[in-house]
């Protein structure tokens, strides 16, 4: 038992902190730009793409450090020469411009790689056993996932609060005409912004594709976790993402690994259900069944009990 | 269609003119759309099996990005899982056609408004909680609910039948006029039917005070709660009206293809209606229509001939965002007020002008992706394919090349042709304004 609670607890953490470094991305696009980029997910899996093919090319180490920065180019063009045009037309308008890009990359995915899921294999220098935990061996890549979000959050946290680029973007988060009229190039933050967040995406992309599937189905598998990661974290506050992120990690990792269902429960209790009673199907349902269903329960009740999220200070 | 219709709908009413008039256009309007609709599966090309179907699905599509446009271009409500309702509506349906199916005395062309019961219970349900909030909070709630039903319904095999989905026979029930609804030509009428009926109670409902309510909260909710209306409760309105339409398109869903799978809630095909939707345009119900017209057509011939079709619709998409907001109804309305003047044969000149070049940096573009597209998914199908009719080998540089060549003549011709499109169009529009300025002064 405690193996499993300590491994599933391990394998939540390392989810929780790809959520995260995914969320924190187009968190910061929202409360900064008001942007709901539906376009972030497939950040995510250009990442996943990228690193796969420069990897090829030059290895595992070079793709780390070069995939995040080619997406983080692609994301600089996208906010100059789409975004800022759509701008204008208003929020929808901007909303609906990031999902037809969301369409239009996958499909471009497809051409350059195919339908199928690609074989992105943990890389050999990187795929061996950390450490030991009950006799079964922990995998050295997840660990280097932890370190590289973690270190990732410690250079942003950093970044933020002790440079002078960090001042200006958290004040135009709030006052962006105050800071516009101080001097700054207050649509240029906008495009450093979004390239920003759309590398951190590409990031967990590079370290999450060999976890996941690298396949073009992946950002959309992904994107509406990220967004309920981003509501029930409150939106534009990226402590609550943190949080949130690893509630929904943690929470869903458990609930793969438990196989129980209500019946179970029902039968634990000295009670049962008829095979004809027209609950039995819903009560059959086992709780790893439920799992990809728990962080959408999770934002529909935290939109009734808590609109502004865990941590927002506004609720729109 | 139902064009003139609704824009007279939303326009603001023309002081003087006289009512009577009005309704008599309005139901001249109706009349040519149902005798169209009555003449349009024995129209040549239209008239066999395929054309049939192609037109059901054209209005099954129809029925729902109009509810769609209820949501989004009436209410301001940009949803992304308005599949729920559809899928949902089609789940009632073929449940049931299933009891039909087990001697229930019911017809079935009476099975869509089970959809729309279904659709109307499930938008209330979920309505009372996810209207509370307009804009960018809705609109991932919508996404939410969306991922929910869809995760349920593949969970819930029993119910659902899963990804394989559950089979009804709609030929099985009672046989009203000696109708069996086997044909797909009766089917067809069943669904135009329906569809008839969907617009004429969607173009009634907007002219109700809530209907009105809702245009008025789209544009400022502040406002709409001075005048003493609640927002919340006139979105909760609008949202469930247009649930129960989405429920009754997933009805005839149901009905027309007999089978009912977890795709059918699916992000999708909500993320379909609102491609329809937005590409035919939002202002007006009827440009809806054209966008579920356009689209099915697109989803229907193109996929014979490319699997690129999601990326040619996304780029199309794409297109109207940056650059017709209005979408194709909004293109087309933009030139009611030239069409009387003598700029107008300029204008359209000017457009064939401009088109003839951009269709050749088109084709080089669709070719460099159709050649991209087949080198990517088919890798075993050999280096020769055939594109617009011609034989080309991929595996030399010259397809590529020519392809490139077509983008730069083109796209260096119609750029040398706009300032033309953009004169006769200053052109026309001036004529067309010091046309309507005299009349101003009429009574």
């Amino acid at each position: 038992m405690l193996e499993i609670v300590s491994f599933s607890l391990l394998n939540g953490i390392v989810y929780g902190l790809l959520l995260f470094m995914v969320s924190s991305g187009l968190t910061l696009i929202f409360s900064l730009m008001g942007v709901l980029n539906f376009a972030h997910a497939s950040m995510f899996m250009l990442g996943a793409y990228f690193s796969y093919q420069i990897g090829l090319w030059l290895g595992f180490w070079p793709a780390l450090a070069i995939a995040p920065l080619v997406v983080a180019g692609i994301g600089a063009l996208i906010e100059r020469y789409g975004l800022r045009h759509v701008h204008r037309q208003g929020h929808v308008a901007e909303i609906l411009f990031t999902f037809g890009l969301a369409y239009v990359i996958v499909e471009f995915v497809v051409m350059v790689w195919g339908r199928n899921p690609i074989e992105n294999r943990v890389p050999a220098v990187i795929d061996f056993p950390a450490f030991l935990l009950f006799g079964t061996s922990y995998p050295a890549y997840k660990v280097l996932m932890m370190a590289i979000s973690v270190g990732m959050f410690a250079f942003l946290y950093l970044a933020f609060r002790r440079t002078r680029l960090g001042l200006v973007i958290r004040a135009a988060l709030t006052h962006p005409d105050m800071v516009a009229a101080l001097g700054h190039d207050v649509p240029r933050v906008f495009v450093f912004v979004f390239a920003i967040g759309s590398a951190l995406a590409a990031l967990a992309g590079v370290i999450g594709g060999f976890a996941l599937l690298t396949e073009p189905n992946m950002a959309a598998e992904l994107g509406p976790i990220v967004f309920v990661v981003v509501v029930v974290g409150g939106l534009g506050s990226i402590t609550g993402a943190f949080i949130a992120s690893m509630l929904i990690g943690i929470v869903q990792t458990f609930a793969v690994a438990l196989d129980f269902s209500l019946l179970d429960l029902l039968a634990a209790l000295h009670l049962s259900l008829g095979r004809d009673s027209a609950f039995h199907e819903l009560a059959a349902v086992k709780l790893s069944q439920v799992a990809p269903l728990i962080p959408y329960l999770l934002l529909v009740l935290m939109l009734i009990f808590r609109p502004r999220g865990l941590l927002g200070t506004r609720e729109s | 269609m139902k064009s003139a219709d609704v824009a007279a709908d939303t326009a603001a009413p023309q002081p003087g003119s006289p009512l009577r008039a009005i309704a008599g256009s309005r139901l001249a309007h109706w009349l040519a759309v149902a005798l169209t609709l009555l003449a349009l599966p024995h129209l040549p090309g239209l008239d066999g099996n395929f054309g049939r179907s192609l037109l059901s699905q054209m209005g099954i599509a129809a029925v729902f990005a109009v509810s769609y446009s209820l949501l989004l271009g009436q209410t301001g409500l940009l949803s992304f899982g308005h599949a729920v309702y559809f899928g949902l509506g089609a789940y009632a349906s073929i449940h049931l056609m299933r009891a039909i199916d087990a001697g229930l005395a019911i017809p079935m062309p009476l099975v869509p408004l089970a959809g729309a019961a279904a659709g109307l219970f499930f938008g209330m349900l979920f309505g009372s909680v996810t209207t509370r909030r307009a804009g960018v909070v809705f609109a991932l709630i919508s996404l939410g609910v969306g991922e929910l039903v869809f995760a349920a319904m593949r969970i819930l095999q029993g119910f659902s039948g899963g990804e394989e989905g559950i089979t009804a026979n709609r030929g099985i029930g009672p046989h009203p006029f000696g109708l069996s609804f086997g044909p797909q030509l009766q089917v067809y009428y069943v669904i135009a039917f329906w569809a008839m009926a969907a617009a004429l109670a969607l173009a009634a409902f907007l002219r109700t005070p809530v209907g009105r309510m809702c245009n008025a909260v789209r544009d400022n909710p502040e406002r709409a709660a001075f005048v003493g209306y609640d927002p919340v409760r006139v979105r909760f309105v609008a949202f469930s009206v247009a649930a129960a339409f989405a429920g009754l398109a997933g009805g005839l869903h149901a009905l027309n293809y007999e089978i009912v799978a977890a795709e059918a809630v699916g992000a999708g095909r909500s993320g379909t209606v609102l491609l329809m939707t937005y590409i035919g345009g939002v202002q007006h119900l009827f440009g809806a229509v054209l966008g579920a017209i356009a689209i099915t057509w697109l989803q229907v011939s193109l996929s014979d001939y490319t699997t690129a079709w999601q990326l040619y619709v996304g780029l199309f998409f794409i297109g109207m965002v940056l650059f017709a907001p209005g979408g194709l109804s909004g293109l087309l309305l933009m030139h009611r007020p030239i069409l009387a003047t003598r700029a107008l044969g300029r204008v359209l000149a000017s457009y064939v002008g401009a088109a003839i070049p951009a269709l050749l940096a088109c084709c080089g573009a669709i070719a460099l992706l159709e050649i991209n597209y087949r080198r990517a998914t088919q890798p075993d199908a050999g280096t020769r394919m055939r594109l617009f009719g011609i034989s080309l080998d991929t595996s030399t540089p010259w397809p590529w090349l020519a392809a490139l060549a077509l983008i730069a003549i083109g796209a260096w011709l119609a750029r040398l042709a706009a300032p033309r499109v953009k004169a006769a169009w200053a052109d026309a529009m001036e004529e067309a304004a010091a046309r309507s300025t005299p009349r101003k002064g009429a009574p």
